[in-house]
């Protein structure tokens, strides 16, 4: 049996966690490590919760079960709440700082918890939370977020900086690579262990 | 090397050009779209593909496509199967020359689908074989065996991927595209294809005869295999074997059912060897009949007698739990954990800007007692709006919708349906409600594209899935030709008139349409069509969050007054609900 790096990408329907999970896989390529990937598409999609999830060094089926994650990445701090129980003990947390406030939380005029409830609540578990819309916006474009993500999480992922920035470039539309490189970078130092 | 990092749906259309394809169509359906998506996507083509309008009319296409003894492929989801059953069942009579593929994608756990139904159980049903695969390489190999099995049995061939394979992603080299082609030639045999009592009789007795030999050749062909390590053994299926894989422990016998029918003095001559067997699969307990079937002193376990469950889909932690339920020691145990509680829902919802949300808006304000009987497609996410009273299976919100009206109910009744299912196998609905007189108001969503599945061209939309131009067709026309004789058509963004539009339809008798018209959201911005997006003057707002009930993913609520963030999309919608008038036209796009 061969053991796997198991991440599970988390985030809003829209935030790019399927470039995020292109990237991750396209980098396995890059250091011949094999891979497996489930992602949501269709109905589950459209602003709902998202969850991709992917096993590097995985060779068997695609999907996490609870309690077994290595890694989370987070794109969305309530978000991070909500699949925190995929991380195994010993494992890591990696978020966005932020909470969007589900559009169902104003109509229905239910309790969102702020930012610092949430982080409480991930008190116990290895947790760092970066401001992932400020370093995208840095980096030149709030929709870079995805990828300053990654490159929080690159000092936990088993995988050579040089294959992480090597896969955004064959993954990002060639015009955005700059600026994605330069998210990834950002990200890299805002979590410097 | 060329290891590419792809897509279950994007291997399983690679495999088609590696098989030298020659015609597909399919109607979209989550999980299966991505297969013609790509076909029609692909660079340098030079095969047929085609979206048609409803999977009847795909499979029929494509099978006629096979006698003419090219290589042809279908492609639906399980539902799907549903509408093309009837063609199913005497295509198996009829046989074909060239290779005929029937994808049929299986959605265990419903993630975007009506039902849990299992495509295995029609394949057995049609008498035809069926190949399950495991895991995305198996899908590249079985697809392209399938063509060939399909010539060689002369039979369609059923290939069944469920979810986790068909948006599940794997490191794979794929093979070259073939450049190889055949021409089509329809060979009159009325014995073969004219299906009147004395030939079909015939026919159906050729495919009895051919069962035998076909299940002999699914284990001959590596398929189906099995490997005795000890007394007691596992047999698995599809995705759930990828999990036994991982799990199983040594000294435990593993038998793999890749393919349907299962040849039953094989599976008899492994099951006897074991003194246990436990039975792994997703969905029906089609694995696990035979296996008891075949089981003589053998104890079988599975989900008939309880270790495992008969509804949704399975995971490694669910398999490794069905492994010690059944008195299996698994390589690996998984902690039972709990979600947090109190966390805040997050579902899909209609996108900053859709057109559904006004016409679901104006609908309720129109019809505070009204019946609601709605369809398939992103609409459905009406129910938030509580304007979606039944959902059944494409085509049925007019069909319901007349029935309900039919049986005496006095309250009236709105149904709504999207353009692409209104062509899929609305028409016939609305033809029956006009003939027989039903009291009924149909408002026909029209965003000009099949949006859910991922923005599939249809009729409607003015081009067809190769990108050639083709007209779009006048669904006023469609719906007075079959009688209607009252039909409006309104911006779905004009909030006005599409209440004086249902306030006349409500003081009317007998079949109403109203087309409500805006092009998808998502499919206008791609297409460049950008609007000045909406700002709220907190000098004027007065905190009445009526803009907020709207339920816009744009429109926020903080410190007492409303809020439009940068997913605004411009559709002017809520500056109309404002009752303060707070909400104008701002900002740069």
């Amino acid at each position: 049996m061969t053991e796997s790096f198991d991440v599970l990408i988390v985030g809003v329907g829209g935030q790019g966690t399927i470039l995020a999970s292109n990237i991750l896989g396209t980098a396995c390529l890059v250091a011949g490590v094999p891979v497996r990937g489930a992602e949501t598409h269709g109905m589950a999609q459209r602003g709902g919760s998202v969850e991709t999830h992917i096993r590097i060094g995985g060779v068997y089926g695609p999907l996490i079960s609870p309690g077994t994650a290595d890694l989370i990445i987070s794109f969305d701090l309530l978000e991070a709440l909500r699949y925190r129980h995929f991380l195994k003990p010993g494992g890591t947390i990696v978020t966005s700082d932020s909470v969007i406030v589900p559009t169902s939380a104003f109509t229905a005029g239910a309790e969102v918890p702020t930012e610092a409830e949430v982080m409480e609540r991930l008190a116990d578990v290895s947790c760092t939370a970066i401001d992932a819309a400020g370093l995208a916006i840095e980096a030149g474009t709030i929709l870079a977020q995805n990828v300053v993500m990654l490159g929080a999480a690159s000092h936990v992922l088993p995988l050579s900086v040089e294959a992480l920035r090597e896969a955004i470039s064959r993954s990002v539309p060639p015009k955005t690579v700059e600026t994605n490189i330069r998210a990834f970078e950002l990200g890299r130092e805002a979590l410097n262990p | 090397m060329n290891t590419r990092y792809m897509l279950g749906n994007e291997v399983i259309a690679h495999a088609c050009l590696e098989a030298e394809i020659d015609f597909a169509s399919g109607y979209p359906g989550t999980p299966s779209s991505e297969v013609i998506d790509s076909l029609r996507h692909q660079k340098d083509r030079d095969f047929y593909v085609e979206w048609s309008v409803n999977e009847k009319v795909a499979f029929e296409n494509a099978l006629a496509a096979a006698w003419t003894g090219i290589r042809s492929l279908v492609t639906m989801k399980h539902v799907g199967l549903n509408v093309a059953a009837d063609p199913l069942l005497t295509s198996a009579y009829t046989g074909v020359t060239g290779g005929f593929v029937i994808l049929s994608a299986d959605d265990p756990y419903a993630h975007s689908s009506q039902n849990e139904q299992d495509s295995r159980r029609y394949a057995l049903f049609a008498k035809i074989p069926c190949l399950d695969p495991a895991s995305i390489r198996d899908a590249h190999s079985m697809m392209k065996a399938a063509f060939t099995l399909s010539e060689k049995v002369g039979l369609p061939v059923l290939f069944r991927p469920t979810t986790r394979i068909c948006h599940s992603k794997s490191d794979i080299e794929p093979g070259d595209v073939g450049t190889g082609h055949r021409t089509g030639e329809f060979v009159r045999n009325p014995q073969q294809y004219v299906v009147i009592p004395v030939h079909t009789r015939v026919l159906h007795k050729t495919l009895n005869e051919k069962q035998a030999p076909l299940a002999k050749m699914l284990v001959e062909g590596g398929f189906n295999s099995a490997e005795v390590r000890g007394k007691t053994a596992i047999i698995s299926g599809g995705i759930a074997a990828s999990y036994v894989e991982e799990l199983i422990p040594e000294g435990v016998s593993f038998a793999k059912i890749g393919a349907y029918p299962i040849d039953a003095e094989w599976l008899k001559a492994f099951v006897d060897q074991h003194e246990t067997v436990l039975v792994i699969e997703e969905l029906s307990p089609v694995i696990e009949e035979s296996v008891r079937m075949a089981a003589t002193t053998t104890v079988v376990h599975g989900k008939m007698d309880g270790h495992l469950a008969l509804e949704g889909e399975l995971s490694p932690a669910a398999v490794a739990q069905a492994m010690v339920s059944a008195g299996y020691v698994p390589t690996k145990t998984y902690p039972v954990v709990e979600p947090e509680a109190g966390i805040p829902s997050r579902p899909p919802l209609l996108c900053a800007g859709c057109g559904h949300r006004a016409v679901f808006y104006a609908m309720k304000r129109v019809f505070k007692d009204g019946i609601f009987p709605s369809d398939i497609g992103c609409y459905t996410l009406g129910i938030q709006l509580g304007v979606v009273d039944t959902t059944i299976c494409m085509g049925a919100s007019i069909t319901v919708g007349s029935g309900i009206a039919q049986s005496g109910e006095t309250r009236p009744v709105v149904c709504t349906i999207g353009d692409s299912t209104f062509l899929h196998t609305g028409i016939q609905g609305l033809l029956n409600a006009v003939y027989n007189g039903a009291n009924i108001t149909v408002v026909i969503l029209d965003n000009r594209i099949t949006a859910m599945t991922g923005h599939q061209p249809n009729p409607n939309t003015g081009v067809t899935a190769t990108g050639v131009a083709s007209p779009p067709v006048s669904l006023e026309a469609i719906c007075r030709s079959v009688g209607a004789t009252w039909v409006e058509t309104v911006s779905s963004y004009d909030l006005t008139g599409l209440l004086e539009a249902l306030k006349t339809a409500k003081g009317r008798d007998g079949v109403k349409v109203i087309v409500a018209r805006q092009p998808c959201v998502i499919a206008a911005r791609r297409e460049g069509i950008r609007r000045k997006p909406y700002v709220v003057d907190p000098e004027v707002c007065t905190g009445c969050g009526l803009c907020v009930k709207f339920g816009c993913p744009a429109i926020e609520f903080h410190d007492g007054k409303a809020l439009i963030t940068s997913l605004c999309s411009g559709c002017s919608v809520c500056a109309d609900i404002c009752p303060a008038g707070a909400i104008h036209k701002g900002g740069a796009k």
